[in-house]
């Protein structure tokens, strides 16, 4: 006779362990950031903000970084968020689902899973070699952009194909051509999901270490053009960790770059529920 | 004497190779309400959409036979789609604002059109609004979402909304299928009341209201038309059996 269990107790197991799971995943995120900002906290203050890097970091603030980090940030999505809801666009509205869009698919999703340093490695020989822009935030901007252009065009992929088939309908009832449709029916109301491709981006983005420091360089200069050769948080963060110059400032700079992560999250999910608040 | 406007000769419509439309030979004139009743699947939404070419966005569509409108063939090649579905407008079964405020919602096609003048397009809409009815129960939170009406009030914005593009006419698919009596009634009323300026073709799978408003009413049933006949003597003394079948409840 088989042994039967009490299906209570089961639930109950099953339960416990689920609960288990999500708290372990729970508790190293939550271990990861705190220890982080235990270690790094002390060392923030406005001079470390504020001030230039002196000595190759061991001491002074890490100012240049902070402006290399936005700088590279926002070049990269400037140049990939065009870039990916245009093909977002053509996949889902102008082009019915054949061999081609398969191909540009599959070719995305191979993009996605490409190792960064191998951007980087593309973006040293191509950008900064071939096309001689040497190391700078237009070489690294570059390349981080094409890292996370597969993202972008994903997810605003999905949002668009979200929007309800009926708008598209009665917008071209109304006399509107495709291009009016797309722009005053299905952007407007895929824009949330689009926000989210482009929120993940820029979260690659601020992080990105090995797709960086080979193709934006290391200096520590203020950036003065696009093509200055800049160092960001993160390669700072590797820098000083990597050559034992100081694990304290490494820690403030690490744990500048994580409440810098949470803020953009927070400020930008906050923007896109008033957004969406308005019309629901 | 009545003037035809629209024309239906020898007309199929297909998807892909399943013909959804056989053979239709109609006649709509120009300031009546013409119904068409019949069961799902009959083809009345294709030849709706046959009219204004919106049948074009689905995959594989393809039309043989002549179908005019004023004299012109809707499907020749120097015809503008955009200009075409101005003059017809559409309503659809299910009220579908788009999520903008009641003001963008009327003021929309007018939009697409390129009018931008704020004095025009609020004189615009509060016209529209006030043919439809709608004028009284908005007209203090025209800047606050279409999604919050009611589906009643929504379903009269669409017509409003069509309204703006001051149309020939005006094509509605099954409109209040999922409405309350009173919404029906007030759309209703409203289309009697329309009659004079438009020429209104109604489909609807509600045989009682095609009865209530159509001037003629013609009968599909599998693609093909049965029978076009004025509407009293449609539902009086039909001149096809499965006409009687259908709105005596014996099938649909």
């Amino acid at each position: 006779m088989r042994v039967r269990i009490d299906p209570r107790a089961e639930q109950q197991f099953f339960r416990a362990l689920l609960w288990l799971l999500t708290g372990v995943t729970i508790f190293i995120l939550f271990f990861i950031i705190f220890y982080v900002l235990k270690k790094g906290l002390p060392v923030v203050s406005l001079e470390f903000l504020t001030k230039n890097p002196v000595e190759m970091g061991k001491a002074g603030g890490i100012f240049s970084t902070i402006l290399g980090t936005v700088a590279l940030t926002l070049l990269a999505i400037l140049i990939a968020s065009p870039l990916g809801i245009g093909s977002a666009i053509y996949l889902t509205e102008y082009t019915r689902e054949n061999w081609v869009t398969r191909v540009i698919r599959f070719g995305s999703e191979c993009l996605a899973g490409i190792p960064s340093i191998i951007f980087g490695l593309f973006g040293f020989i191509f950008f900064v070699v071939k096309l001689g822009l040497g190391w700078s935030l237009l070489s690294g901007g570059l390349t981080l952009a094409f890292m996370i252009l597969p993202t972008i065009i994903r997810t605003s992929e999905e949002a668009i194909r979200s929007v309800p088939y009926c708008y598209r309908e009665v917008s071209f009832s109304l006399g509107g051509t495709r291009w009016q449709t797309v722009t005053r029916v299905v952007l407007p109301s895929a824009l949330p999901g689009i926000a989210t491709g482009i929120m993940l981006g820029i979260g690659r983005s601020i992080g990105e270490t090995a797709a960086v420091i080979f193709t934006a360089g290391s200096s520590l200069h203020i950036p003065t053009s696009l093509f200055s050769s800049s160092r960001t948080m993160s390669v700072h963060f590797y820098i000083l960790a990597r050559e034992g110059i100081s694990m304290s400032k490494a820690y403030g700079t690490a744990a500048v770059l994580i409440v810098a992560i949470l803020a953009i999250n927070i400020v930008a999910y906050t923007l896109m529920n008033r957004f969406m608040r308005k019309y629901r | 004497m009545e003037k035809t406007v629209i024309r239906a000769k020898e007309f199929s419509h297909f998807f892909g190779s399943a013909p959804a439309l056989k053979r239709i030979n109609l006649e709509i004139f120009e300031n009546e309400i013409f119904g068409i009743i019949g069961p799902a699947g009959s083809g009345k939404s294709t030849f709706l959409r046959a009219l204004n070419r919106l049948n074009d966005l689905i995959p594989g569509s393809r039309t043989e036979g002549m179908l005019e409108i004023r004299g012109r063939d809707v499907n020749a090649p120097g015809i503008s789609v955009v200009e075409l579905r101005r003059r017809l407008g559409m309503v659809f079964a299910i009220p579908v604002p788009l999520p903008r405020s009641i003001f963008e919602n009327v003021a929309f096609g007018a939009r697409l059109a390129g009018e931008k003048s704020r004095g025009r397009l609020t004189e615009l809409v509060a016209d529209c609004l006030k043919k439809t009815a709608l004028w009284e129960e908005v007209m203090d939170r025209l800047d606050s979402s279409a999604l919050k009406l009611s589906g009643g009030q929504q379903q009269r914005l669409c017509l409003a909304r069509i309204l703006a593009l001051k149309p020939e006419f005006i094509m509605l698919d099954e409109p209040t299928s999922g409405l309350d009596p009173i919404s029906t009634m007030k759309i209703e009323e409203t289309l009697r009341k329309f009659r004079s300026e438009y020429t209104i073709i109604l489909v609807t799978n509600n045989t009682k209201q095609a009865a209530r408003v159509a001037d003629r009413t013609a009968f599909f049933l599998d693609g093909e038309l049965v029978e076009v006949e004025r509407t009293d003597k449609v539902f009086s003394a039909p001149s096809d059996k499965r006409t009687n079948d259908y709105i005596s409840g014996k099938f649909g």
